[in-house]
């Protein structure tokens, strides 16, 4: 690409790089910091930088607050999992199809499976929810995760489409002479086969499920089914110190920011190609 | 393969699950939505027919304005840093040496935590005596008392919730840009070099014009996110002051639910869907193009 360019160029291309990531990384810095420090110093005017203390006050706080943390992570991690099992068992067959079988009105189909690209869930809310709320679905993890799923499902079956898509179809058919059913082949070859394609679709239904907020308030009115993001945010106001709890708020974004972090320095590579392939192609 | 009609029934039945899905939580929703929209329904009372009435109503309702343009100017102050920043970090760090990979990396790591949890970090970060960012600003001396950042100055806080959410999603456009900029023929460079381009005129003349469809797509979905902005006005402003920053899904969401006007609240949100729509075409014609 560009020519090693050494010295001067170089030493000063690296000193902006380590700025950037000191500037990117530094509030996610001070957030932990803050919920580590003792109450006293977390609620203090004007706010210090570094803790002069160490405590888990803030943490202890979090963890019985209102339901208590465990409700809240367990909400979370119930409906960002269900997505994930939702959004697999419908779009890996519905893809195999597409990639394979000649279904008539594929065309049509398709555009009809991929509507919730163009119009946006946000404005679909309401009458989700007047349905939800008839049919039982507000209030309960698996109507969220549905909500989820409806949100997912568009880039998931696009996504496996076009590895289903791409694998040869000599694999398929030595499959097919030794007798294997369409099930078996899809199980056998198809699945094996996208591997990554199929781990792209589960992090991103993850992280978008995990960190969802909108769907979630619209959906759960009721203080033991929020999700980590609803009590956070409604704990901004409502604590029991009075004010904001800024020490405990800090320790919800922590913990809350933790898993998608690890789940993408992990899994990195899915993430960006998920990315490059869903929004550019 | 299954050229056969059995093919066909196989094809279909495992097409079925995912269609009834769709059909069930997007196609029927959607529909309802616009049944809604020509009614006045508020829950307690029965669904009255009234025509367009409800679209006649939004485009005299002063909020209905007021949230409508404040989204514009928040799109308007947002996308061009999002745009030419991610470039501009996309130019820096395109090249696969370890300490630019590290930077992607890093720059990229607030879009994978969820915007309502970076709100409730920069809510606390730009709050006035418990926050950060005015004390950073006052040990500079560059204020003398904290700024009201939130909710009291419509400006002000669309000024410090788009710095929140540049923090937040620059990476995105970034990532997608380096991927552009890396697919860019080595010939093409080479060539150009050896006519003895300059790096900025490498960059004007070759690299650009050669990204410029990536460009004009991450343009598209920044706008298309921007103008669905809630989650950051819900949780940093509330709206503050008198709905000044409530967005227009902020303001759908309070008609339809704790206002309760259902009918109205759908008008509002097929006005909003239409809006989406007509930039969605455009990305997706985008994209349609670099398949051919």
């Amino acid at each position: 690409m560009t020519p090693r360019r050494l010295g001067r160029s170089g030493y000063l291309v690296g000193a902006i790089c380590l700025a950037i990531c000191a500037v990117m990384l530094a509030p996610l810095a001070m957030s932990v910091f803050a919920s580590i420090k003792p109450t006293a110093e977390a609620a203090a005017t004007p706010p210090t930088y570094v803790p002069h203390g160490i405590s888990v006050d803030s943490y202890e706080r979090l963890w019985s607050y209102q339901e208590g943390l465990p409700v809240y992570l367990w909400n979370s991690l119930a409906t960002a999992l269900l997505t994930i099992a939702f959004t697999l068992l419908l779009t890996v067959p519905a893809a195999y199809s597409l990639a394979r079988f000649p279904v008539p009105g594929k065309e049509v189909i398709f555009v009809v499976l991929l509507l919730a690209l163009i119009v946006p869930y946000q404005a679909m809310l309401t009458p989700m929810f007047l349905m939800f709320a008839d049919i039982g679905l507000t209030n309960s993890l698996f109507g969220l995760a549905i909500l989820h799923t409806a949100i997912q499902l568009p880039f998931s079956l696009y996504i496996l489409r076009n590895s289903f898509g791409a694998v040869p179809r000599e694999l398929e058919e030595a499959a097919i002479v030794d007798g294997a059913s369409s099930w078996q082949a899809l199980m056998r070859v198809f699945v094996p086969s996208s591997v990554p394609a199929i781990v792209t679709v589960a992090l991103f239904a993850f992280i978008m499920s995990w960190n969802e907020f909108l769907g979630a308030l619209v959906m759960m009115s009721k203080g033991s089914k929020f999700t980590l993001p609803l009590i956070l945010a409604a704990s901004r106001t409502e604590t029991s110190l009075g004010g904001t709890d800024w020490g405990m708020l800090q320790a919800g974004v922590t913990i809350s920011v933790i898993p998608c972090v690890l789940v993408y320095l992990l899994l990195q590579r899915y993430y960006v190609s998920g990315l490059m392939s869903g929004a550019t192609k | 393969m299954y050229r056969s009609t059995r093919g066909r029934l196989t094809g279909l039945a495992y097409l079925a699950p995912a269609l009834a899905f769709v059909l069930l939580f997007t196609v029927y929703p959607l529909g309802r939505m616009a049944w809604m929209s020509l009614h006045n329904w508020s829950l307690l009372t029965p669904p009255v027919f009234v025509g367009l009435d409800n679209y006649e109503r939004v485009f005299g309702d002063r909020q209905f304005w007021v949230s409508f343009l404040f989204t514009l100017k928040y799109t308007a102050l947002i996308t061009p840093v999002l745009i030419v920043g991610g470039y501009l970090l996309a130019l820096l760090t395109a090249h696969n040496s370890p300490l630019r990979k590290v930077t992607r990396t890093v720059v990229f790591i607030p879009v994978v935590i969820g915007l309502g949890v970076s709100s409730l970090l920069w809510y606390w970060l730009f709050s006035a005596d418990f926050g950060l960012v005015d004390r950073a600003l006052m040990d500079l001396g560059l204020v003398d008392e904290p700024v009201l950042w939130l909710g009291v100055d419509a400006d002000l806080s669309n000024l410090a919730i788009s710095a929140s959410v540049v923090w937040k999603v620059i990476g995105f456009g970034m990532i997608l840009f380096v991927g552009a900029i890396q697919a860019v023929p080595t010939e093409v460079n080479e060539a150009s070099m050896v006519d003895g381009a300059g790096y900025g005129q490498r960059v004007t003349r070759v690299i650009l014009p050669l990204t410029l469809r990536t460009v004009l797509l991450v343009t598209l979905i920044s706008v298309i996110g921007s103008l669905l902005a809630f989650d950051q006005f819900y949780i940093m402003t509330a709206g503050q002051p008198q709905n000044e920053t409530a967005t227009s899904v902020f303001y759908v969401y309070l008609n339809s639910f704790p206002y309760l006007r259902l009918g109205y609240g759908a008008a509002l949100s097929m006005v909003l869907a239409l809006t989406i729509l007509a930039f969605t075409v455009v990305q997706l014609l985008l994209t349609r193009r670099s398949e051919v």
